[in-house]
């Protein structure tokens, strides 16, 4: 059964390491080391994240499911994040403002401070920052973080529809998604300036 | 040397699902970026002051344990995209030290953005268990609830305000 090795294996750390670099490599490749074509996604002029991000969560999904339907993993066996539903939202509201003016996530900003980028290494400053806040201000911020758990849940679960329905109605609004923003970034382009 | 074109998003968003994938079939869980920021920082913290972590309820989850706070694979998945962002950038001719920003604000501006920016994800990343590679992107290839709520929330936001920050960035 599946996985391979546990969390604190040692060969999970050199694994981990490798699978690091290729992460790194595609992300740069696909131009996630640019804070102005990232931040294209909200304004419509360059849709690149919207292509990898859902590309790569069908694919890594498509796998696990057909996986755990041949009977080599089990859902159970994998880490999958519990939902604290107000930690989430408020938390991903707060990052969401931090993409918007910082434009960079943490990965993508670690990826342009390997390139040189001198704006990524002062974001990178402002995330330790911002954990050290986080953790001097935990006892304010607890209430929140401790906010509306409720437990490892599944999306499909939570819609009550099946795990087939929900895998795919997603590739279908994905591929809207991807035909869609054509048509949008074809239309702002002739508007805006070429950045 | 000119720099190379970027790869296609779609056969970039495979590979990278590959990789994701792989991940959690050899070492059980996805990608993540934030958790090894956060562990780095609490074991400065913890060096600095070993009284004052063990005295956070918050510090402690990390410090008070028999393994080092920085002995956890994401730290060294962190380290392997450090590498492996500086290797393509090598091979297509992207290393260059430089700010880049709109021509409609300075680089000043640029890097105060950035720093206001990083603080804000440092937060949010924390309060809501991960970040846009942990949290959204691994968390929706499980299926996890939290991953769509992450990810709707994430850029929800960002579409909400993208308005009002229009000039930093076109």
């Amino acid at each position: 059964m599946l996985p391979f090795f546990s969390p604190q294996d040692e060969i999970t750390f050199v694994i981990s390491f490798i699978i690091g670099i290729a992460f790194g490599f595609i992300l740069e490749q696909a131009g996630f080391s640019s804070s102005r074509k990232l931040a294209g996604v909200f304004y419509g002029y360059d849709f690149v994240v919207v292509r990898v991000f859902f590309t790569a969560a069908i694919t890594t999904m498509l796998g696990l499911i057909f996986l755990n339907y041949f009977g080599y993993l089990n859902f159970d066996d994998i880490f999958i994040n519990s939902t604290y539903l107000w930690a989430t939202a408020v938390g991903g509201a707060i990052m969401g403002l931090g993409f918007i003016i910082g434009g960079f996530c943490p990965g993508t900003s670690v990826c342009a401070l390997a390139i040189g980028k001198i704006d990524a290494m002062i974001f990178v400053g402002g995330i330790f920052i911002g954990a050290f806040i986080f953790g001097e201000a935990y006892p304010i911020f607890k209430d929140i973080y401790m906010e509306g758990n409720l437990g490892r849940i599944l999306i499909y679960d939570t819609l009550g529809i099946s795990q087939g329905t929900f895998a795919f109605s997603m590739i279908l609004i994905a591929l809207i998604m991807f035909w869609g923003s054509y048509f949008i970034q074809k239309k702002i382009s002739k508007k805006e300036m070429k950045y | 040397m000119k720099e190379k074109k970027y790869m296609n998003p779609y056969l970039a968003g495979f590979l990278l699902g590959l990789i994701m994938l792989s991940a959690f079939v050899l070492t059980g869980s996805g990608l993540g970026a934030s958790g090894a920021m956060k562990r780095s920082v609490i074991s400065c913290v913890d060096k600095i002051s070993h009284e004052h972590t063990s005295n956070s309820e918050f510090y402690s989850k990390y410090t008070n344990k028999e393994t080092h706070p920085m002995k956890n694979k994401l730290v060294f998945l962190v380290f392997g995209v450090l590498i492996g962002g500086f290797i393509s950038g090598a091979v297509s001719n992207r290393l260059k030290l430089k700010i880049e920003h709109s021509p409609k604000i300075t680089s000043k501006t640029r890097i105060i953005m950035a720093s206001i920016g990083g603080i804000l994800f440092g937060i949010g990343s924390q309060i809501g268990r991960g970040c846009t590679s942990g949290a959204a992107l691994s968390g929706m290839a499980t299926l996890s609830t939290a991953g769509f709520i992450s990810m709707i929330s994430i850029f929800g936001t960002g579409y909400l305000l993208a308005y009002f920050f229009k000039k930093f960035w076109i």
